[in-house]
C-alpha cells in the first residue's frame, strides 16, 4: 500500500480575538491508501481541525500536508477548492444537504464541477443512489427523509465524483444506534469492497470498531494507539 | 447553465418572501413603464405637431379675447401661409358635469391648418350650409352616441344670447375621424361650431376671438414671425403673445404640472426604496444560507463561483420581475390612454427599465455576493 496522506510537523494556530490559540502541536501522521482510519478524542482535542487540514478545508500554520502526492498546504484558495472537488468526499454529522433540492439533485451537486453531460451526471447519480440503497427516494427532499436516509444521501454525494479520500466528521453522531450501525456498515463496505480510503472522526468507540485503525487525539497531539483494530 | 438549478433553488427557498419582493419590483416597474409611457406619449404628441404652427393668444390672459380683424393684418406677414381662429365656447350637455370641449371657428380654415383632423370638403360644405351646425370628433360622438342629424342642446353659463337666454342648440352635420395620434387630443375630440353664427347670436364680446393658429412656411422662421405678429398689437389694449404650438403646449402642461419632473421623481423615489428592499431580501437570503454556501465551497465550488451564483440570483429576481412589470404596463396602457391621453412604451424605455433592473440587482446583490465570497468554510460549518 502507498501513502495517501502525509502530515509532517503540522501546527495549527487560530487567532481568537487578540489571543493566538495553538490547536495542533507538530502532528506527524501517515495514512495508507485503502485504510479506514478512525480519529477519536475528547471535544476540543483538535481531531476536526486535523480532519479539516487533511481535507483541504483549512491550511496549517506550520508544517506540510501532502495528500495524493500534492502539497496542499501550498495551494491557493481557488486551487484548493478545485483540488477538493477532485479528491475529497465529505460526510458530516448533520448531513448538510441543500434542503430545497431533491436527494438526486443533492447528489448531483459535486458533478456540476465536472465536464460530464447532464445525461452522464444523472446516470452516475442513479448508480450511487442504488449503491446506498436509496434509488426509490431520488425525488424526495431532505425534509421528507429520515436521519439515516439523509446520511445515506450525504454518503452518495460524497461518493458520486469518485473521490480519492472520504472524510467523515461524526457521521453517526446524529443517528440512533440502528441507523448508525447501517451507516458504519455502508462505510465499511465502501472501504473493503470499493477500496475507498476513509478517515472518520468519532466519539463513539463502537463506531471506531468498524475502522481498520484508530488514532487518538488529545490536546492537539496524536497519542499512540494500537496499530490495527481487529474488525 | 448547469448551475441554474442551484440558482433557481436559492431563489425559491422562501417562496413567500421571493413572491412579495418580486411583486414590489413588478409594481415599481409597472409604475415606471406607465409614467414613462405617458411622458413619452406627451413628448411624441408634441413633436408630431411640429413647429410649423404658431399660437397667438392675448398676452394678458388665456381667457381674454382679441379683435378678429387682427387675422387680416397677420396674413400680410411674409412667411404666414394660413390662419385659423378659435374661440372657447365651453358649455355642457344636459348636465353641468357633462362639459363639452366646444369651440367656434371657421371650419374651412381650421381644416387647412389642422389636416390631422381629417375634415372633409363635404363636411366643410355642410357647416357652411347649416349656420347652427356642429362638426364633432369621432371620440365625442362615440361617448354620447351622437350621429349626423341629431340636434344637441348645449347649456352655458358664459355665453348669453341676444334674447337674454343661454340655451343653445346645434345640429350635427358631420363626424370627423382624426389621425390616430390626434384622436385623444382636445381638438380631435372637439365640438366645432360656426364662428359667424355664434358671434352674431352672442350678446357680448362680439367680433373678437380667443386664439389664432398660424401656419407658417418655414419652422425655422417661427421666432421672427412670432415677433412680427406680436408687433402688430404692440402698445395696444390687445397685445398678443405668439409662440410655437409645441412651446405653447409645453407651457400649458407646465402650468398644470411638469410631467417629466413628476415622473422622474416618483420613479426615482420608488427605485431608491426598492434598492433597500431588494438588498435586504438578498442579504437575509444569504444570511440564512451561510451553511449551504459553505457546503458548496466545501464540495469544491470556488469563492468566485459562489459569489457569482448569489449575484445571478439577484439579477434573475430583478430582471424577471422588472420585465413582467414592463409587459404589464404595456398592456395597461391601452386602458390608461383613454383616461390619461396617448401613451406609448418605446423600446428605449424598455431598455432603460431593464438597465435600471440590472443596476438594481448588481447594487443589491453585491454585498451578499461579497459576503458569500469571503465566507470561511471552517467557521461557517462550525456555526461561528
Amino acid at each position: 500500500m502507498s501513502t495517501l496522506v502525509s502530515l509532517k510537523d503540522v501546527v495549527k494556530r487560530y487567532q481568537r480575538g487578540k489571543q493566538s490559540v495553538e490547536v495542533l502541536h507538530g502532528v506527524n501522521l501517515s495514512i495508507e491508501q485503502g485504510e479506514f482510519l478512525a480519529l477519536m478524542g475528547p471535544s476540543g482535542s483538535g481531531k476536526t481541525t486535523l480532519l479539516n487540514l487533511i481535507a483541504g478545508l483549512d491550511q496549517p500554520t506550520e508544517g506540510e500536508v501532502t495528500v495524493a502526492g500534492e502539497r496542499i498546504d501550498r495551494l491557493s484558495g481557488s486551487k484548493l477548492a478545485k483540488w477538493r472537488a477532485r479528491h475529497i468526499g465529505f460526510v458530516f454529522q448533520f448531513y448538510n444537504l441543500l434542503p430545497v433540492l431533491s436527494a438526486a439533485r443533492n447528489v448531483e451537486v459535486p458533478l456540476l464541477l465536472t465536464n460530464l453531460s447532464s445525461a452522464q451526471r444523472k446516470q452516475n447519480v442513479r448508480a450511487v443512489l442504488e449503491l446506498v440503497g436509496l434509488a426509490d427516494r431520488a425525488t424526495h427532499k431532505p425534509g421528507e427523509l429520515s436521519g439515516g436516509q439523509q446520511q445515506r444521501v450525504s454518503i452518495a454525494r460524497a461518493l458520486v465524483a469518485d473521490p480519492t479520500l472520504l472524510v467523515c466528521d461524526e457521521p453517526t453522531g446524529d443517528l440512533d444506534r440502528e441507523n448508525a450501525e447501517e451507516i458504519l456498515k455502508l462505510l465499511q463496505m465502501l472501504n473493503r469492497q470499493q477500496g475507498k480510503t476513509i478517515i472518520m472522526v468519532t466519539h463513539d468507540p463502537l463506531a471506531a470498531d468498524h475502522a481498520s485503525r484508530t488514532l487518538h487525539v488529545d490536546k492537539g497531539r496524536l497519542i499512540d494507539a494500537p496499530a490495527r483494530n481487529a474488525a | 447553465m448547469k448551475y441554474f438549478m442551484l440558482i433557481w433553488a436559492g431563489l425559491w427557498r422562501k417562496k413567500t418572501r421571493t413572491i412579495l419582493t418580486m411583486l414590489s419590483i413588478v409594481v415599481a416597474f409597472l409604475l415606471f413603464g406607465l409614467l414613462q409611457g405617458i411622458n413619452q406619449g406627451i413628448k411624441a404628441g408634441l413633436s408630431d405637431t411640429g413647429n410649423n404652427r404658431l399660437w397667438t393668444t392675448p398676452r394678458m390672459s388665456a381667457v381674454s379675447s382679441m379683435p378678429a380683424s387682427l387675422m387680416d393684418r397677420m396674413q400680410t406677414i411674409k412667411g404666414v401661409r394660413n390662419i385659423a381662429d378659435l374661440s372657447f365656447f365651453g358649455g355642457y350637455f344636459q348636465d353641468a358635469k357633462n362639459a363639452l370641449p366646444a369651440f367656434s371657428t371657421h371650419v374651412d380654415k381650421l381644416a387647412v391648418v389642422y389636416p390631422e383632423l381629417n375634415i372633409t370638403a363635404a363636411q366643410i360644405a355642410a357647416m357652411k350650409a347649416t349656420r347652427p351646425g356642429a362638426l364633432i370628433g369621432r371620440p365625442l360622438a362615440k361617448k354620447y352616441g351622437w350621429k349626423v342629424g341629431d340636434k344637441i342642446p348645449v347649456g352655458t353659463t358664459i355665453w348669453t344670447k341676444d334674447d337674454d337666454t343661454n340655451n343653445w342648440a346645434f345640429d350635427i352635420v358631420g363626424i370627423f375621424d382624426p389621425t390616430s395620434g390626434f384622436e385623444n387630443s382636445p381638438l380631435g375630440s372637439a365640438f366645432w361650431i360656426n364662428y359667424d353664427y355664434w358671434d352674431e347670436a352672442r350678446k357680448f364680446d362680439k367680433h373678437r376671438v380667443h386664439q389664432f393658429i398660424v401656419q407658417i412656411d418655414n419652422p425655422q422662421q417661427a421666432a421672427a414671425i412670432s415677433a412680427q405678429i406680436d408687433k402688430l398689437s404692440e402698445n395696444s389694449p390687445d397685445e398678443t403673445r405668439t409662440q410655437t404650438e409645441n412651446a405653447a403646449l409645453q407651457s400649458r402642461l407646465k402650468q398644470f404640472a411638469d410631467i417629466n419632473f413628476i415622473a422622474n421623481s416618483i420613479v426615482g423615489a420608488v427605485m431608491f426604496t426598492l434598492l433597500f428592499l431588494t438588498a435586504n431580501t438578498m442579504m437575509q437570503s444569504v444570511r440564512e444560507r451561510i451553511p449551504e454556501l459553505a457546503i458548496l465551497k466545501t464540495l469544491g465550488f470556488t469563492s468566485g463561483t459562489v459569489s457569482m451564483l448569489v449575484l445571478i440570483e439577484s439579477l434573475m429576481l430583478c430582471i424577471f420581475a422588472a420585465a413582467f412589470g414592463l409587459v404589464l404596463s404595456a398592456g395597461l396602457m391601452r386602458f390608461t390612454s383613454a383616461v390619461l391621453g396617448p401613451s406609448t412604451l418605446l423600446p428605449i424605455v424598455v431598455y432603460f427599465g431593464l438597465g435600471i433592473a440590472v443596476v438594481l440587482a448588481l447594487i443589491s446583490g453585491l454585498p451578499p455576493a461579497l459576503r458569500a465570497q469571503r465566507l470561511n468554510i471552517v467557521d461557517a460549518l462550525a456555526g461561528r
